[in-house]
């Protein structure tokens, strides 16, 4: 997976790390256990020294990090991380344009709103099959998904621009989307099969007895169940296709189809070693949806801890 | 797989044929839905996979002639590549940033930082760990400006570095190995800390408690007692952080574009170059088929580590 949200396959490998109400039976959360036992006495100078490193490594992140909200807001910003000497908004008004910055956005909202709903639907029908029967099909195909997982997708693009090529769909918007979702199906199938793995069955079951057909079951039971494990899957092919920079790069070449990653990197190109103060608020305004919905989907899956913590194994 | 359905919503139904062929034409019809992801997946995974394979065997170019009907070369590219000082250069600087950035700079990072939250103060692990995850959550390229800024010979660095009365070089080419590495180790280590944060916190607190009565010091206790507990964490980590910083392009593009010369040009950004700036997309390929052989090498020890998921 190149640039998506490196969420593992594993993500939502224990059926519980999806859904924050399998939590809620576990009697105390085990971390509290052993903080209580550093608090004895004698491991206070322990602690001060964590947390002293820990303030220090938080001010190496907190520099790089910093500079983009302060030049945003400086009129006179350089490469610098500097408290502006009079905030101002100047640079977001100056970039607040359709062709700098709405419509960029706009072409982002469509690639990655329109990857999201692609892989959404494509690995919907596909895990109902693999979770609900067994079949001899069902474990060469998730070997061969947790194999699309791992491939390095970076290493794809050259061929896959060639391809593109060949089969005219250079400078596509929706050939880019079925690709980028196609790209982030392995993900998202293997997620979504696990949090239809943890839908019960038997409610089902009894629709087959009144003659529901599999996709009626599924449409009318199975998804209605699972819509906060939907949303996190929308989410995090959204999010992975939002931030993705080089496949629009390199498949998509004219300027009004670009998304915002892309033309942000001509802004660089063009004006970058003078309106730092603006190319910092474009980054800034671009970022924003991303942050926004990784909070929201930390909030649907319980906490982004649980969620990255199913690696275990 | 959880569940296993004796009757076929549709189908199992009345006398039919031989049971054998009706077992076929009920599994047929079971799959049917998982034609759209099969489709997508054979398309754009697989043809890509194929074409790499194919491709590199060819001299296709971005325009003239050879744009359009690339010819049979045979396996002139990979002799191309042997002869090609730009290329071991190239695999030596993807091992050092895979090595240096992911599986040392993340994964150590990380560990200090899920086991140092442990015993924080409350306030100072939120806002700790609320940085690292922000730094992984931004874009890529809004990650990699934010990078740039810090490293430039302008930047906040060389600013900082000053303040202490000393002259900082200018980093992104007198170093630049150093400097993507250290971005990427900014970038990445969020995953880390929360793979290593939920993982400890699932390690028996009477395991540590059993050490500590024994007179086990701190390090002691990490060493034989914590990192044994949660070792297929670490194994699975490690693989998953070597995967992601195999394919990392942005950061390193951004940053220095590869250079100076090709100071930091590891194979994704070889294979980009030599496709789009050199026009060279036969070459290309073969150095993309490369890649896509050793990150194939690294996913099938991965997944035989996950085996049991799947089984």
């Amino acid at each position: 997976m190149a640039q998506t949200v490196p969420v593992t396959p594993a993500a939502a490998g224990a059926p519980a790390a999806g859904l924050p109400v399998h939590d809620a039976g576990t009697p105390e959360p085990p971390s509290r256990r052993p903080r209580a036992s550093l608090a004895a006495p004698g491991s206070r100078a322990t602690r001060l020294a964590s947390n002293l490193v820990l303030v220090v490594v938080g001010l190496c992140f907190v520099v790089p990090l910093g500079w983009i909200v302060l030049a945003s807001l400086d009129a006179r910003a350089t490469l610098v991380v500097d408290v502006p000497d009079e905030v101002t908004f100047a640079n977001f008004a100056a970039i607040a344009t359709p062709e700098q910055t709405w419509l960029p956005l706009w072409n982002a909202f469509l690639l990655s709103g329109g990857t999201g709903l692609v892989a959404v639907v494509a690995s919907v029908l596909a895990a109902y099959p693999l979770s609900r029967y067994r079949m001899r099909f069902n474990k060469p195909f998730l070997y061969a998904v947790l194999f699309g997982t791992c491939l390095p997708i970076t290493a794809m693009m050259v061929p896959v621009y060639s391809l593109f090529v060949r089969l005219n769909l250079l400078d596509s918007l929706p050939g880019t989307i079925f690709f980028m979702a196609a790209t982030s199906l392995p993900m998202a199938i293997w997620m979504t099969k696990n949090f239809m793995d943890s839908v019960p069955v038997s409610l089902e079951e009894a629709a087959w007895t009144d003659g529901a057909s599999a996709m009626t079951a599924l449409r009318a039971i199975v998804l209605p169940l699972m819509r906060p494990g939907l949303a996190v899957v929308f989410i995090f092919v959204f999010i992975g296709a939002w931030g993705n920079f080089f496949v629009p790069f390199v498949l998509l070449l004219s300027p009004e189809k670009q998304p915002a990653a892309v033309s942000i990197f001509a802004f660089f190109g063009q004006y970058g070693s003078v309106a730092y103060g603006q190319l910092a608020a474009f980054s800034l305004l671009y970022s924003l949806p991303a942050i926004a919905l990784y909070v929201l989907v930390t909030r649907l899956a319980g906490s982004s801890f649980a969620l990255a913590g199913a690696v275990k194994g | 797989m959880s569940a296993t359905l004796a009757p076929a919503p549709a189908g199992a139904r009345g006398a039919g044929p031989a049971p054998s062929r009706r077992q076929l034409r009920r599994t047929t019809g079971r799959l049917v839905p998982l034609v759209p992801a099969v489709v997508l997946l054979a398309l754009f995974m697989l043809g890509p996979v194929i074409w790499s394979f194919y491709g590199s065997f060819t001299n296709a170019a971005l325009t003239g002639p050879n744009a359009a009907n690339p010819e049979w070369v045979g396996p002139q590219n990979y002799a191309d590549l042997l002869g090609d000082p730009n290329f071991p250069k190239a695999l030596w600087l993807t091992v050092l940033f895979v090595v240096a950035s992911a599986v040392v700079g993340q994964n150590v990072l990380g560990l200090a930082l899920a086991m140092l939250m442990r015993s924080a103060l409350r306030p100072v692990r939120a806002v700790v760990s609320t940085l690292v995850v922000t730094a992984w959550v931004l874009p890529e390229i809004v990650a990699a400006f934010a990078a740039y800024a810090f490293f430039h010979a302008d930047g906040s660095l060389n600013a900082l570095l000053a303040g202490v009365g000393v002259q900082g070089p200018d980093w992104l080419f007198e170093s630049p190995m150093l400097a993507v590495i250290l971005a990427n180790v900014w970038r990445g280590t969020a995953f880390s800390m929360m793979v290593y944060s939920a993982a400890v916190s699932e390690v028996p607190p009477e395991l540590d408690e059993a050490a500590r009565v024994d007179g086990a010091n701190g390090m002691q206790r990490l060493v034989w007692v914590t990192i044994p507990t949660i070792r297929r964490s670490i194994s699975t980590n490690l693989m998953l952080t070597t995967l992601q910083t195999l394919s990392v392009f942005t950061l390193i593009y951004v940053m220095t574009g590869g250079g100076p010369g090709t100071d930091s040009s590891t194979l994704p950004i070889l294979a980009y170059q030599e496709a789009f700036k050199f026009a060279q997309v036969g070459y290309g390929t073969a150095i993309a088929t490369v890649m896509l052989v050793i990150g194939g090498a690294f996913s099938v020890v991965y997944i035989r580590s996950l085996r049991p998921e799947v089984d």
